[in-house]
């Protein structure tokens, strides 16, 4: 057990993998809980589709995977908030500008696969994941953007959380609701891209959806929550690149599946709990 | 540290809790209301009351500094509205929160106290303590204590009523803004939460301003209403209000007031749909 564990991180992709991992994780954990908390998965889908075209358009140009990921889904995060809402928030026309552009996106992207016709294979991994390829570099600039994310979170997180649960007090309480909006949109954008690197674009709701959505059946108080979902998060990614190391099942289903499980466990437990 | 003794926040004597001279407002170019004037004093307890679409939220809008006066001028405590926001709670109209909300009822009244504040909130900082007993107080106040610690989204009608009630008290605003509170509540819940905010009224002194739809659950709570209607308004005593006469000019067109036996006005005229709201039951 323990020299498996030896051999496991004695290769240096293996060792970019888990640290890139860790870092998309606890990213992923912090942001999920406000996309939980704030109604906005469907954003957060379109915005990991658009990774796709992003991804597929940086290796076409010879660009890091994750440079490209990062520019185009905070650029749609900005794109959505800006089309999406007027002074007051309107679900309807945010989830018409939110299809709107995903269509888009998801076009643009075979666009791209088919101008790089050596790519096809790489498709799978930036639709599905993989996580072999992660090189030092990528990890340092994960480890930019986490820092940049969970700053910025600090600063404005408990005004965010205040508007997400009750926009029109938050406003009359003087809480910047349209700019805080966007910027929160920017932020998922780089949770998304972070994340899209190991789970794949499709895939990213592993890290960012299940272990907010488990957290916040088991625990109502949001700091407690939020500590739960990285927690539950990294439980995730570990499970998945271990297995996926010694099994070769691809990541991209190990990471979703062990999600699957833990948030069929949470709802499992609240109903008992309940009872 | 979080500011939650009113210490410097008392006016100066005499002051009205609002003052609206000749004020008007308009949305979007159209005019909603114009040539307002009302005075609400200090610890009154005053309910809005017009058909849909007359500018009842609006007026609202403008007391919290929201809305800007195309006309006239608006004073809160002898304050420009945007001046006076701390010594305004408001609670929103919103039919109810979603159930799958898991948010704690006690963390949700605690984003009225220092939400908009930018930073994270550090535990075991000192100050936690008063914040921590300024909520057990507001949770008392309005009789929420005992399912302060379960998710809002679990809560009945009523109680997230109470709890949304908690959060526009916790700072100890000196008034308290309600935006159809009533709205989706059973008629049980209607008159306990109307009588919750005459008592806030009378034993914290607090100026409330409620927006309601139908006047006859919160009738006997009252002190005086404002009567939006024909793009203005009046103020006054219910029963000198809610009259033929009056509401009849207001109208600019025939309406009629009943009175059931039991005390229960009923406004009734040739464009029912705009004033069937106190009918309706």
């Amino acid at each position: 057990m323990i020299d498996a564990l030896g051999e496991l991180f004695s290769y240096q992709f293996m060792q970019n993998a888990f640290l890139a991992g860790t870092v998309a994780a606890v990213v992923a954990g912090i942001v999920g809980y406000f996309v939980v908390v704030r109604g906005e998965a469907f954003a957060g889908h379109t915005l990991s589709v658009v990774g796709f075209p992003g991804a597929a358009g940086a290796i076409l140009l010879g660009l890091p995977q994750l440079l490209g990921l990062a520019v185009m889904c905070t650029a749609s995060g900005i794109g959505i908030g800006v089309l999406g809402r007027g002074a007051v928030r309107d679900r309807h026309a945010e989830s018409a500008a939110i299809g709107t552009i995903q269509a888009f996106m998801l076009a643009l992207g075979f666009f791209f696969v088919s101008l790089y016709k050596g790519l096809l294979e790489g498709v799978y991994s930036i639709l599905f994941g993989t996580f072999l390829g992660i090189t030092r570099q990528q990890v340092l600039l994960l480890l930019v953007i986490a820092v940049v994310v969970c700053a910025v979170l600090a600063v404005v997180g408990r005004p965010l959380l205040f508007l997400s649960v009750d926009e029109s007090a938050a406003a009359a309480a003087g809480v910047p609701v349209r700019a805080l909006s966007i910027a929160f949109l920017v932020l998922l954008g780089l949770a998304i891209a972070s994340t899209a690197l190991i789970t794949g674009a499709l895939l990213v709701f592993a890290l960012l959806v299940m272990p907010a959505a488990a957290a916040n059946q088991l625990l109502v108080r949001p700091g407690q929550a939020m500590i739960a979902s990285v927690a539950i998060a990294l439980i995730i990614i570990w499970t998945g690149l271990t297995i996926s190391y010694f099994t070769d099942l691809p990541i991209g289903f190990l990471v979703t599946g062990v999600g699957f499980v833990i948030y069929l466990l949470a709802r499992l437990m609240r109903r008992f709990a309940a009872a | 540290m979080v500011q939650i003794a009113p210490g410097h926040q008392q006016a100066a004597v005499g002051t009205a809790a609002l003052r609206l001279e000749d004020a008007a407002v308009s949305r979007g170019g159209r005019a909603i209301w114009s040539g307002v004037s009302v005075r609400v004093e200090p610890g009154e307890y005053v309910a809005v009351l017009g058909p849909n679409g007359v500018g009842k939220s609006t007026l609202l809008q403008a007391i919290l500094g929201l809305l800007p006066l195309t006309a006239g001028s608006i004073e809160v405590f002898g304050r420009p509205p945007r001046r006076a926001a701390s010594l305004v709670g408001y609670l929103p109209q919103r039919h109810s929160f979603d159930s799958s909300l898991r948010l704690r009822a006690r963390d949700l009244v605690r984003l009225g106290l220092d939400g908009n504040r930018w930073g994270l909130p550090v535990p075991f900082a000192p100050g936690g303590r008063e914040i921590a007993k300024r909520l057990d107080e507001v949770l008392e106040v309005v009789g929420a204590s005992t399912y302060a610690r379960r998710p809002v989204g679990e809560l009945s009608g009523g109680e997230q009523q109470r709890i949304l009630i908690a959060r526009a008290l916790v700072r100890r605003p000196r008034m308290l803004l309600m935006d159809e509170p009533l709205e989706s509540l059973d008629l049980g819940n209607q008159q306990a939460i109307s009588s919750l905010a005459a008592h806030i009224c009378r034993t914290e002194g607090v100026t409330v301003i409620m927006v309601a739809h139908d006047v006859n659950p919160i009738l006997p709570d009252l002190d005086r209403v404002i009567y939006m209607a024909g793009g203005s308004a009046v103020i006054g005593r219910p029963e000198d209000v809610i009259t033929t006469e009056k509401l009849s000019a207001l109208y600019n067109a025939h309406v009629e007031v009943l009175r059931t036996s039991d005390g229960r006005l009923f406004v009734v005229g040739q464009q029912l749909e705009a004033v069937s709201y106190h009918a309706h039951d």
